[in-house]
């Protein structure tokens, strides 16, 4: 039998080099996968971590679209970050995701087919203060009654999947569609486009909005006093209690905080590379955005290189499916793997390994 | 704008080098782009089925390429323009959720071809397809009516979009002409694809009487549910089921792709392509009644060929008048046929059908 034992003073290095260490754990073990599958494991990681940044006929196209599907990851990811070093868990992400692009939307189309840009503004709030109310539902129960913030919000993503449904074959639904599921084009509407701030590289206002929240997320956590007793009430609650904190305070703030990015991404999401609310809006940024989360590390520079590689991912291992025929399901799995290895890694990290001896009987 | 005419010159540059070159060595490449994946034994194995088709028809000169469980929205986008860039001259969208996207990257690749499965905005390179499955629903609605003892079927519906309405309308009516006392109860389900779910609901139909189920849901749940009732009947969808032979699963309405792939192909090759609307049903062999089995009396079974025929031969319409909407107020005078932009646009129910369409 073997026993993990904590570390007394676990590795700064290690703890650093983890993340370098999951990939290319991810890289071997995925490679053998894509071997057992008949594909050039050497080739087929060079095509999911090379071409889409440097092949001369894909890279100018996926550059770009690495921040565009980095984006939502990082600014979702920054938000829950500061909940999970809170000792705060907000899993439903997803759903104030998509609660945010629903009243971001509603609310620029209540003023369709005006052609001021000052609805975008309106409708970037609109998009946040979604996403922070449907935020609240968690953890106002959780303040109030107790329940477990883990299950509600992750409930609540149910919720606000059947609201999508309805709402988009109701009452956001285009009166122009012929009777189909889905509201007007957004992104094809002047006034509320999610435009690219510079045009061809992708770097669209959500892009924006990811980077300021990484630099917004940083200071807040490491400079000001908001941010330290946040973490003091994840790493030892009962001293922040000591020192004044309220356990209630730190969940409505975290939850606050994240669904409000959250809901903000959702409605820069639909104004631009989604283009509407349909159906089938919801794409799994929010689950995602976790494992962004937890590969960057919690820190805010962290999630952004993190968000960046797993964008890479996305992109690499669309590119493997069209050139190498590789599943769909196996590029998941390989995804998977990097959390899974990241988390294992962890544990070596903080805890070794110990034979135990059988006890004689 | 930079980067679309980046895009279109390296589009034209990898199209100038392969479509001549088309005529002689080089295949053609066909691109498809998968809503879901291809073992989902309904919308998307019946695709993908087409596509081995093609691969079959052509052999060396049609290389095909696909991407599978794509999520409709920015992702489609993506994979469009990825699967343009390595060299795609057609790329058939297969989800209806995929049409602005489609529409947004046709505009960048004017040389590629794009055909998108049930949408209905067409461009120069964009041509729209579908099959008219309500003449299918027909036959089977004509079995369901037949066959029903409680007077009861149950439907499985999946979103309330005039595709589903229709293939309510269209079964019920051809039930109600076997059967005037039948009644169909109708549960949304809100899914293409979710086994549990539609498990769930072929039970509660079956709880409340039902003994035939019809679905518009992808996968072979109803059909075990029915299983595990016993004396319960269904219908495969979009694929033939066949596991379920020969009951529960006593027919089955078949998307069958392939031929229309070929032609459409074929075109391209021959440079005779031209966008535009198809709705093929029946007839042109875009849509299939699977083998009706043993279970099926012979008697009822005749009756259904027979209805089959006179669709595929254009001699009958399933939607023809005497019709009313639900709320009694006329739709079809007697012998008239209903026209296709009314069909397109279908958001009501016919006369005799209970329960509202949610909204």
């Amino acid at each position: 039998m073997i026993a993990l034992e904590k570390r007394p003073e676990p590795s700064r290095l290690w703890r650093a080099a983890t993340p370098l260490v999951a990939v290319a754990l991810t890289m071997l073990a995925g490679g053998a996968m894509f071997a057992a599958l008949g594909a050039d494991p050497v080739a087929a990681i060079r095509v999911i971590f090379w071409d889409p940044l440097f092949d001369p006929s894909f890279a100018a196209y996926a550059r770009p679209q690495l921040l565009v599907k980095a984006g939502p990851l990082i600014l979702i990811a920054v938000g829950l970050a500061i909940g999970f070093r809170s000792g705060v868990w907000n899993i439903g992400a997803e759903g104030q995701y998509i609660m945010g692009a629903i009243c971001g939307a509603a609310a620029a189309l209540a003023f369709y087919p005006a052609e001021t840009r000052a609805i975008f503004p309106l409708a970037v709030l609109a998009g946040a203060a979604g996403g922070l109310a449907w935020a609240m539902i968690p953890a106002l129960l959780k303040v109030r009654f107790g329940t477990n913030e883990i299950l509600v919000s992750l409930m609540l993503v149910y919720v606000a999947e059947s609201v999508l449904a309805s709402v988009s074959s109701g009452l956001l639904q285009n009166p122009d569609g012929m009777g189909f599921p889905g509201s007007r084009n957004l992104a094809q509407w002047d006034a509320v486009a999610n435009r690219e701030l510079v045009a061809g590289t992708g770097m669209h206002w959500g892009v924006g909005a990811a980077f300021v929240a990484v630099i917004a997320a940083y200071i807040l956590m490491s400079r000001h006093i908001l941010g330290f007793q946040l973490r003091l009430s994840g790493a030892a609650p009962r001293a922040a209690r000591f020192a004044g904190v309220t356990p209630g305070r730190v969940a409505l703030t975290c939850f606050a905080i994240s669904g409000a990015l959250a809901g903000m991404a959702g409605f820069f999401e639909v104004a631009g590379p989604a283009g509407q609310i349909s159906i089938d809006f919801g794409s799994f940024y929010g689950f995602t955005a976790i494992i962004v989360a937890f590969l960057g590390r919690l820190h805010p520079v962290g999630i952004l290189l993190a968000g960046l590689l797993m964008a890479l991912t996305y992109i690499g291992g669309e590119l493997a499916q069209l050139t190498l025929g590789l599943p769909a399901a196996a590029i998941q799995l390989f995804q998977g793997m990097l959390l899974f290895f990241l988390l294992a890694t962890d544990v070596l990290v903080n805890y070794r390994l110990r034979p135990r001896r059988r006890e004689a009987a | 704008m930079y980067r679309r005419t980046l895009l279109s010159t390296a589009a034209a540059l990898a199209l100038g080098l392969g479509l001549p070159a088309a005529a002689q060595d080089d295949p053609m490449k066909v691109g498809f782009i998968y809503v879901g994946p291809i073992g989902d034994g309904g919308w998307t194995y019946t695709h993908n089925e087409g596509r081995l088709a093609v691969e079959e028809h052509f052999g060396d000169a049609v290389e095909t390429v696909y991407q599978e469980s794509v999520p409709e929205g920015a992702d489609a986008a993506r994979a469009m323009t990825q699967m343009a860039l390595s060299g795609a001259d057609m790329i058939f969208a297969t989800s209806f959720g995929y049409m602005d996207q489609v529409l947004e990257v046709a505009a960048q690749f004017p040389d590629v071809t794009f055909e998108h499965a049930t949408g209905y905005k067409q461009a120069e390179n964009v041509a729209t397809y579908s099959a008219r499955f309500y003449e299918g629903r027909a036959v089977i609605g004509h079995i369901a009516g037949r066959m029903t003892e409680t007077n009861t079927v149950g439907y499985i519906a999946s979103y309330p979009i005039p595709e589903v309405i229709r293939g309510i309308n269209s079964a019920y009516i051809h039930a109600k002409k076997a059967n005037p006392d039948v009644e169909f109860r109708v549960v949304w389900a809100y899914t293409w694809f979710d086994p549990a779910k539609e498990a769930d609901a072929a039970s509660a139909l079956i709880e409340q009487g039902a003994d035939v189920i019809l679905q518009h849901t992808d996968s072979t749940a109803p059909l075990a549910a029915a299983e595990s009732a016993g004396d319960v009947i269904g219908f495969g969808q979009a694929s033939d089921m066949a596991e379920y032979k020969p009951s529960p699963r006593v027919s089955s309405i078949l998307d069958i792709w392939g031929p229309y792939y070929i032609d459409r192909i074929e075109a391209v090759m021959d440079g005779t392509w031209e966008s535009g609307d198809t709705w093929h049903g029946i007839g042109e062999g875009m849509v299939g009644i699977g083998e009706i089995t043993e279970a099926v009396p012979e008697e009822v079974r005749a009756e259904a060929l027979a209805l089959k025929e006179r669709i595929a031969s254009g001699e009958y319409h399933p939607f023809t008048g005497p019709l009313n909407k639900q709320d009694g107020t006329p739709w079809l005078a007697e012998g008239e046929t209903a026209d296709d932009g009314t069909l397109l646009g279908m958001d009501f129910y016919v006369e005799g059908l209970t329960g509202e369409i949610p909204n």
